[in-house]
């Protein structure tokens, strides 16, 4: 605490992000929308990772709900498997519903 | 309400928030994290945005003409009625936490108390700035049980910055007639003590133990660090009157 030298916290201690776990974070932009996958971050634990991303994602009014969840924690799709698991649902037309009308006034579906 | 009081606690409201944000810029491109980056330049133009309020009714209620721009960067540093606690330096990320803890912990409460003012342009301010100031509390105040409650060296550091930053927070309470006038400063102390004693006890730290209280930040007497601060912050306007973006 002296003098007005800008202090280098990297020197003294490893990058905080070296141990801090990563997190991904989904925000709902409006009541009766799903929480929405908008990106990751670095916090300690699940409270911190939360207020980050309130200020990491959240600066332009983007939500009204956060989720955050520990990355390690996603079991994601190879994608050496996209064939076997997604081509059997391109020739099946008649499991999309686009056979239906909808009205003008319903805006999500 | 008398206008040279209105005038003086509005120049103390926005000063203080102008200085401090100025502080936390200082930081910006400097954090420890990038999200950490992020939050404490979030807080600055937050504290930005309350002085501009401030300052723009200051300038309203003096009545020469002088807008929030020609008081924040046209005013030597006898001018400035900010508390001696926000010029204090950035330090570690403990002693900018401590810093902002102790402001925080006392401007939440009194601008809840102001959002009931009589003067309504005073409870407008304080109503909109109040929603901010809450989340720089629960924020600082997470950071100060974070690095007291942490690692021995983070415990260390934090006790440190908590023990020399404390003597700054007795002038958050002293008021003069210009305060009374439009606050009640003497009722928010307990309710801070309170609030810091508990923060103290869930980061296991040692309240400090009461010392000497440097005031004179409100009067307009203030440490050398401040100049330093407007040479910086005023260089530009000072330089190039007038300039713009």
């Amino acid at each position: 605490m002296s003098g007005n030298d800008l202090p280098a916290p990297q020197e003294s201690a490893p990058a905080p992000v070296d141990d801090w776990p990563l997190w991904e974070v989904f925000i709902r932009s409006q009541h009766g929308l799903a929480h929405k996958h908008v990106g990751s971050l670095h916090a300690a634990d699940a409270a911190m990772a939360l207020a980050n991303a309130r200020d990491v994602y959240t600066r332009r009014n983007e939500g009204v709900s956060l989720w955050v969840v520990p990355s390690a924690q996603i079991t994601a799709s190879s994608p050496d498997d996209k064939e076997p698991l997604f081509e059997p649902a391109k020739d099946k037309i008649f499991r999309h519903p686009g056979f239906y009308k909808v009205p003008p006034e319903v805006k999500n579906l | 309400m008398d206008a040279e009081a209105l005038f003086t606690f509005n120049l103390r409201m926005g000063d203080s928030a102008l200085v401090l944000s100025q502080r936390l810029g200082e930081w910006c491109g400097h954090g420890p994290a990038l999200e950490e980056d992020l939050a404490l330049a979030n807080t600055a133009l937050d504290l930005l945005g309350h002085a501009r309020l401030w300052l723009s009714l200051a300038g309203e209620v003096e009545g020469r003409g002088r807008d929030e721009d020609q008081l924040a960067f046209l005013r030597d540093a006898g001018e400035f009625r900010n508390l001696l606690l926000v010029e204090q330096p950035n330090g570690d990320y403990a002693a900018t936490m401590a810093r902002q803890y102790y402001y925080d912990a006392w401007h939440h409460p009194l601008l809840q108390q102001l959002a009931g003012a009589a003067e309504p342009r005073v409870a407008a301010i304080a109503a909109k700035a109040a929603k901010e100031a809450a989340y720089h509390l629960h924020r600082s105040r997470e950071w100060v049980i974070r690095l007291g409650d942490g690692t021995e060296e983070s415990h260390r550091r934090m006790q440190a910055a908590a023990d020399e930053l404390w003597p700054f927070t007795g002038e958050m309470f002293a008021a003069d007639d210009a305060d009374r006038a439009c606050a009640d400063l003497a009722a928010l102390r307990p309710g801070w003590q309170a609030e810091v004693a508990a923060t103290f006890a869930r980061a296991t730290l040692t309240l400090p133990a009461s010392a000497w209280m440097p005031q004179g930040g409100k009067q307009g007497v203030h440490t050398e660090k401040l100049g330093y601060i407007l040479a910086e912050m005023q260089f530009l306007q000072r330089a190039y009157p007038g300039e713009r973006w």
